[in-house]
C-alpha cells in the first residue's frame, strides 16, 4: 500500500482544491478525529500524575496539573502486586505467542506448500476458527481447564490463548508463503534438501516480515486478553495486568482514580511502545487479514 | 531408514506431522470446547461438578427470564447502533487520511492507538471520564452553560446505553479506517480524474466511484466489526458490568455473570450458544462478500 502513495501523481487532483476549503472538508475534521481519538490517553497521563486533592476539586482547570506526583506510581508499584501482573503478563504473552507462531508456521507451510490431501479444508477450517469468538468458548474452556487440574495456573492462559492467535498468525502467515515462488522450492528439493531444510533455510528467511507481524500482533493480541484471564485465574499473584488492575484496584466504592489511570497507563505503554517501532508491519497484518 | 526416508517424501505424512502442533492445540481448547459448551447447554452443570441431560429446561427458562430478554435487544441495540456509527465514522476518516496530507503516515499511525492498547485499560479512561462527580465533559459543558448540574453518564438506564455504545465506536472506528483505508488506496485516481472531466461532483465521485469498488471490502470488515461487537464482554464489564438495573447487560456479559461468579455453567453455556446463530449470519454475509469480491476481480472460484 505503500507503493500507490508514493507515486507522483498519487495526488490526484487534490491541487485543484483551494486552501479555505480543504481546511473545512480535510483539516477541521481531521483534527477534531485525533483530538477525540487521543483525548482519553491524554485523560489518562494528566490523571495519573495529579495528586489526589486536584482530581477532587471542582474548581481550577481539570486539564492542567499544578502540582504533578509521582505518588500514585509510587502506591501501584510498591503497594500492589502491579509488578508482579506486569512478569505475569510478559511471561504468559512471550510464551503463547512463541508456541502459536510455531504451531502456526508449521501448519502454513503445511497447507499452502506440501499441498496435502485435506489441505484445502485444512485451510477453511483455519479461517472459521479465527471467527469463533472468546465470548462463547470461556464457559465450557473453564469447565476443561477446571478438569486439567490447570485452573488459577498461567499455563491455563498460555494454552488457551492460542485458540485465537493460531487461526489468525496461520492465515497470515498463508498469504506470506503463497508470494514465495515455487521455483526457489524446487531448485532446493532438486539440490537434495528435505522439506524441512526448505521450510528453515529458505521460506523463513523469505517471510521475515510476514513472522514480525504475526509475532507483534499475536503479542499485543495476548497481552490485551481479558475475559479468559478474568475467567481462568483467582489469585492475585496469578493475574494479569488487565485483570488486576480491574479486580484489584478498586476497592469498594472508593476509587484510587490516581493508581488506577497510572495502572491502565503503564499497562497500555509496552503495546504502544512496540507498536511505534512496528507500525508498517501492524498496519500491513491487519489489512492483511482481512483483505484476503 | 526405509520407512523414515519414505515418510520424508510422502506429502501427506508430512502435512499432518506439520499440522499436528496446530491441530492437537485447536481440537482439544477450541473444538472440544465448541461441542462441549453446546452440550453443557442442555445440562444443569456448576462449576466443579458435571450435570445430568435437562433437555430445553435452560432455554424454556431463558426465553421467559425477562433479564435474558434485555440482554438480547440490548445486545442488539448495542451492535446496531455501534456498527452504524463505526462504519460512518471510519468510511469518513479513511477518506480523510486518503488525503494528500503533511505527516500523513504520523496520522495513520496515532489514529491506531485506541485499537492496539488493552480495552480493558482504555476503558478505565472512559469510566473516569464519565464519572458522575468529576467528569470532565459535565465540567466543560457546565462552563459552556449548556448543563446545569453534571450529566449521570451511567447511573440511567439511556445514558449508559449510549455512553458505552460511544466507548465501543471510539475503539472501533481505527480498525474499520484504516483497513478501508487500505481499500482507498488500491483505487486509481485515474477513475476520479475521468468521471472529473465527465462533470461528476465530489458527492457523485464518492458515491459511483469509490463506494462501489470498495464495496467487497466494506463487507468484510463491517462483518469482523460486527462479531467483534455482538461478543463485546471487556468494555460492558469494565464500565458498568451490566448495570443499571441490568440494562447495559449484552449476552456476552450476563453468560459470564450467570456462569462464573453465579455458578450455573448450564445456563451460562445455554446463552453463550445463543448467540452461534446471530454469528453465523455474520459469517455467511462475510462469505458471500468474500465471493463477490472474487468474482470482481474476474476469478473463477
Amino acid at each position: 500500500m505503500s507503493v500507490a502513495q508514493d507515486k507522483p501523481d498519487s495526488q490526484g487532483m487534490d491541487y485543484l482544491q483551494t486552501l479555505p476549503r480543504r481546511w473545512v472538508t480535510v483539516y477541521i475534521p481531521l483534527g477534531i478525529f485525533v483530538f477525540v481519538l487521543l483525548f482519553p490517553f491524554y485523560w489518562m497521563v494528566v490523571t495519573s500524575f495529579k495528586p489526589n486533592e486536584e482530581l477532587l476539586a471542582r474548581t481550577g482547570n481539570p486539564f492542567w496539573i499544578v502540582r504533578p506526583t509521582l505518588a500514585h506510581f509510587h502506591k501501584l508499584l510498591f503497594e500492589t502486586a502491579y509488578p508482579e501482573w506486569l512478569w505475569n503478563t510478559v511471561l504468559v504473552s512471550v510464551t503463547s505467542t512463541i508456541l502459536s507462531l510455531v504451531a502456526s508456521v508449521l501448519a502454513a507451510y503445511a497447507i499452502e506448500r506440501l499441498r496435502f490431501q485435506g489441505a484445502k479444508p485444512a485451510g477453511a477450517a483455519i479461517f472459521l476458527a479465527y471467527l469463533v469468538p472468546p465470548s462463547i468458548l470461556f464457559i465450557p474452556l473453564a469447565a476443561i481447564i477446571f478438569q486439567l487440574g490447570l485452573f488459577d495456573t498461567r499455563m491455563a492462559l498460555i494454552l488457551s490463548y492460542p485458540t485465537f492467535l493460531i487461526p489468525f498468525s496461520t492465515w497470515l502467515l498463508m498469504g506470506y508463503f503463497r508470494s514465495i515462488p515455487y521455483e526457489l522450492e524446487e531448485c532446493a528439493l532438486i539440490d537434495g534438501a528435505s522439506r524441512w531444510q526448505i521450510l528453515v533455510k529458505i521460506v523463513l528467511p523469505l517471510a521475515v516480515p510476514g513472522l514480525i507481524s504475526a509475532g507483534i500482533f499475536a503479542f499485543t493480541l495476548s497481552w490485551n486478553e481479558f475475559i479468559y484471564a478474568l475467567t481462568f485465574i483467582s489469585s492475585s499473584e496469578m493475574k494479569t495486568v488487565p485483570v488486576g488492575v480491574i479486580t484489584e484496584l478498586v476497592e469498594g466504592d472508593v476509587y484510587h482514580w490516581g493508581s488506577l489511570m497510572a495502572g491502565a497507563l503503564l499497562g497500555s505503554l509496552p503495546v504502544a511502545f512496540i507498536y511505534s517501532f512496528f507500525v508498517e508491519h501492524y498496519v500491513s497484518g491487519m489489512t492483511g487479514s482481512v483483505k484476503e | 531408514m526405509k520407512l523414515l526416508e519414505r515418510l520424508q517424501n510422502s506429502r501427506n505424512a508430512l502435512g499432518l506431522a506439520f499440522m499436528l502442533p496446530a491441530a492437537v492445540l485447536l481440537l482439544v481448547f477450541l473444538t472440544y470446547p465448541l461441542g462441549l459448551g453446546t452440550w453443557l447447554g442442555f445440562t444443569d452443570a456448576k462449576i466443579g461438578r458435571g450435570g445430568s441431560w435437562i433437555g430445553l429446561e435452560n432455554f424454556e427458562f431463558l426465553v421467559g427470564d425477562s433479564v435474558a430478554r434485555l440482554a438480547l435487544f440490548n445486545t442488539l441495540f448495542y451492535t446496531v447502533i455501534a456498527s452504524i456509527l463505526k462504519f460512518v465514522l471510519g468510511l469518513w476518516l479513511a477518506v480523510l487520511l486518503n488525503k494528500n496530507l503533511p505527516f500523513k503516515s504520523f496520522f495513520r499511525a496515532v489514529v491506531l492507538l485506541p485499537w492496539i492498547v488493552p480495552t480493558a485499560l482504555s476503558a478505565i479512561a472512559f469510566w473516569w471520564i464519565y464519572d458522575a462527580q468529576f467528569s470532565v465533559i459535565s465540567w466543560v459543558l457546565m462552563k459552556l452553560g449548556w448543563i446545569d448540574r453534571y450529566v449521570d453518564f451511567l447511573g440511567n438506564p439511556w445514558n449508559a446505553r449510549f455512553s458505552t455504545i460511544v466507548a465501543n465506536v471510539w475503539r472501533g472506528v481505527p480498525f474499520v479506517a484504516i483497513s478501508l483505508l487500505a481499500g482507498l488506496q488500491t483505487i486509481s485516481p485515474s477513475y476520479y480524474e475521468a468521471s472529473a472531466i465527465d462533470g461528476a461532483t465530489p458527492w457523485q465521485q464518492f458515491r459511483h466511484v469509490t463506494l462501489p469498488l470498495l464495496s467487497p471490502i466494506i463487507a468484510v470488515v463491517m462483518t469482523f466489526s460486527v462479531l467483534f461487537t455482538f461478543t463485546d464482554f471487556q468494555l460492558i464489564y469494565v464500565l458498568t458490568r451490566g448495570g443499571p438495573l441490568n440494562s447495559t447487560h449484552l449476552m456476552a456479559t450476563l453468560a459470564f455473570q450467570r456462569a462464573i461468579p453465579g455458578g450455573a455453567l448450564g445456563e451460562g453455556a445455554a446463552l453463550a450458544t445463543l448467540m452461534v446463530p446471530f454469528l453465523l449470519a455474520a459469517i455467511m454475509f462475510s462469505y458471500f462478500g468474500l465471493q463477490r469480491r472474487a468474482w470482481q476481480q474476474g476469478g473463477d472460484k
